[in-house]
């Protein structure tokens, strides 16, 4: 534990609690992805290197990403008038705050049935590959089959639009999972001016 | 003697901790690697800036820089006082913070990477076991600094530049990693260090470095193609299209802030250079056996600077693609041949040794490269080519 533990704790959640109260969408993307960071930082203290990049490698590298290309494309990133908070917060609030409890309750209660191992288990790379490929070859190809299927989604509903729309910008290509819109740079154009006036 | 040149700054380090208590040595060992880097390549960055306005210069037939100093070298010292004397203007309706994050963040992550690059024999920051890992984890959070500088500028060039950068790089990204799992494939670690040793060793005086294998080549190919996007390098530099964008994300970026993007964007060249030559040429390895007298860093430099030449050479020479172009080049013909790779890469594990593997693998890739490029084409309807010149 330490202090390391806790300045890395405190970086965390005070990222996500800024994701949560901050009223500029992009900015509580931002905070969203300090709050990711911080939760690789913790990876990395408990020697999990592997976990701790690919933490960074999908989550700020890509989800964050995706978060922020959903906001701009969705007309999202302006401020409603009548403010973030929907009128159920405080709904929202005790439902989070129940299943909070129940997770905490499960963790406490699961915790003295643990081998109460003194010295740090060494996992290195090496061996969650050889795992990976090995005993767990068939979780690991249902999820690449399930990923396989989404971009293959993706690409459907791109093309759908497509067709409808008359290529004006020239096809932009199957197009990625994340970035598969059919419309470039008109949706930007207009949403920053419309955000400059305000 | 050989020996001791090569040995020069890690004997240089040791001499230097020698003086200092046992419990200092680490962390000051630690923090004179990472002072060493952060000045050298910002070094290395003011020399190519000269090479590369010389280089370009030439290309197009006029001199180049050739006021200051002799033969102009001393351009960068006035190009750093200009931007650090030049007036940080933020626009007035800009996001405050996270227009002063953006260039920072940028510098920031882009550094990170040379902390797993091998730099010469026993010159590396940290050998870690996921070192490639760390690498690809630190590229991918600079497309989030490119964005924070786009959206906070208030500007739509900016947010255009910036959408077109981060969608461009995450395309490219794919391809960048999928061309690397090749090399991870066939060394067994992710340890960048493991990665040269796999390579360093000869026979009948040459070198044994991943490019000269089938599908090492082809991943080599794939990889600069992949990184010179990564890097928003000419052709791949819509992001900061002068003719259609002003300067892409960093249009209301002035003073030493702009320079902060251009070092970052260098500097990432250097890295992605450093990184390639780690993967593919064999990283700070001698070309022939009989050429390992000179010290090692100096080949991963020199490596590091030609690949330098070849980004100006390219971009002296090709035209800037259009973004459905880059887009369809990504998806449909990098992808595809970094995949069938993975697949060529396998059957080379498997077949053995032999001539055989080098004819069936050779094959394949010709093969699929040739479709996939005819297939390509085919829609496109190129009529014959025709010349006009100027009366």
């Amino acid at each position: 534990m330490g202090l390391v533990f806790y300045l890395i704790s405190a970086f965390a959640v005070g990222g996500a609690l800024a994701a949560v109260l901050l009223k500029n969408l992009v900015h509580a993307a931002l905070a969203l992805t300090i709050a990711f960071f911080g939760l690789a930082l913790l990876f990395l203290r408990l020697d999990a290197q592997f976990a701790g990049f690919a933490q960074i490698l999908v989550y700020v590298g890509a989800v964050a990403i995706l978060v922020v290309f959903a906001i701009l494309l969705t007309k999202g990133s302006e401020v409603p008038k009548d403010g973030v908070f929907s009128k159920s917060w405080l709904a929202g609030l005790a439902i989070s705050a129940g299943v909070f409890a129940v997770l905490a309750w499960a963790v406490m209660q699961a915790a003295p049935s643990l081998p109460n191992e003194s010295a740090v288990p060494s996992v290195s790379v090496n061996d969650i590959g050889n795992a990976l490929m090995s005993r767990y070859v068939l979780p690991l190809e249902i999820i690449a089959v399930l990923l396989t299927a989404a971009p293959l989604g993706a690409v459907i509903v791109a093309m759908h639009e497509k067709a409808g729309k008359q290529e004006k910008l020239g096809a932009p290509g199957p197009g990625s999972p994340r970035t598969s819109s059919g419309s470039w740079g008109g949706d930007f154009v207009s949403e920053t001016w419309e955000t400059r006036k305000n | 003697m050989t020996e001791r040149l090569d040995q020069i700054f890690v004997v240089l380090k040791h001499w230097l901790l020698g003086y200092l208590p046992e419990s200092w040595q680490t962390p000051v060992g630690v923090v004179i690697s990472v002072v060493c880097i952060i000045g050298l390549y910002p070094a290395l960055f003011a020399i190519t800036t000269v090479l590369e306005r010389k280089g370009v210069g030439r290309i197009q037939n006029r001199l180049g820089p050739n006021r200051v100093g002799p033969y102009g070298i001393l351009q960068p010292m006035a190009d750093g006082i200009k931007s650090l004397t030049k007036e940080d203007i933020v626009p007035t309706s800009a996001d405050a913070v996270v227009h002063f994050l953006a260039p920072i963040i940028l510098v920031v992550t882009v550094f990170m990477g040379f902390a797993v690059l091998p730099m010469g024999r026993n010159m590396v920051l940290v050998d870690m076991d996921a070192g490639l890992l760390f690498y690809f984890a630190m590229g991918a959070s600079t497309e989030l600094s490119v964005f924070m500088a786009g959206w906070s500028s208030r500007n739509k060039y900016s947010l255009l530049g910036a959408m077109r950068a981060v969608a461009q790089m995450i395309s490219y990204e794919v391809a960048l990693l999928l061309s690397s799992v090749v090399i991870v494939m066939m060394t067994g670690s992710l340890s960048l260090v493991k990665i040269v040793e796999a390579q360093n060793h000869y026979s009948y005086g040459l070198p044994h470095w991943f490019i000269f294998t089938p599908w090492g080549f082809a991943a080599f190919i794939m990889y600069a193609i992949a990184g010179t996007a990564e890097t928003n390098r000419s052709p791949f530099d819509l992001p900061e299209g002068e003719s259609e964008l002003v300067a892409g994300y960093h249009t209301e970026y002035s003073g030493f802030k702009f320079a902060l993007f251009f070092l970052g964007e260098y500097v990432a060249m250097f890295s992605i250079s450093g990184l390639g030559s780690t993967l593919f040429l064999g990283g700070w390895m001698a070309p022939f056996a009989a050429l390992q007298f000179i010290p090692s860093w100096i080949w991963f430099f020199g490596k590091l600077f030609v690949s330098m030449g070849v980004f100006i050479w390219v971009r002296g020479t090709l035209p800037r693609l259009r973004q459905d172009q880059l887009m369809n080049f990504a998806w449909k013909f990098v992808l595809p041949m970094c995949l069938l790779n993975l697949f060529v890469a396998a059957l080379w594990r498997f077949m053995g040794d032999g001539w055989l593997r080098w004819v069936v693998c050779s094959a394949i890739l010709i093969l699929a490269y040739v479709s996939i490029g005819r297939e390509g084409m085919r829609r496109k309807q190129f009529g014959p080519r025709s010349y006009r010149y100027a009366e």
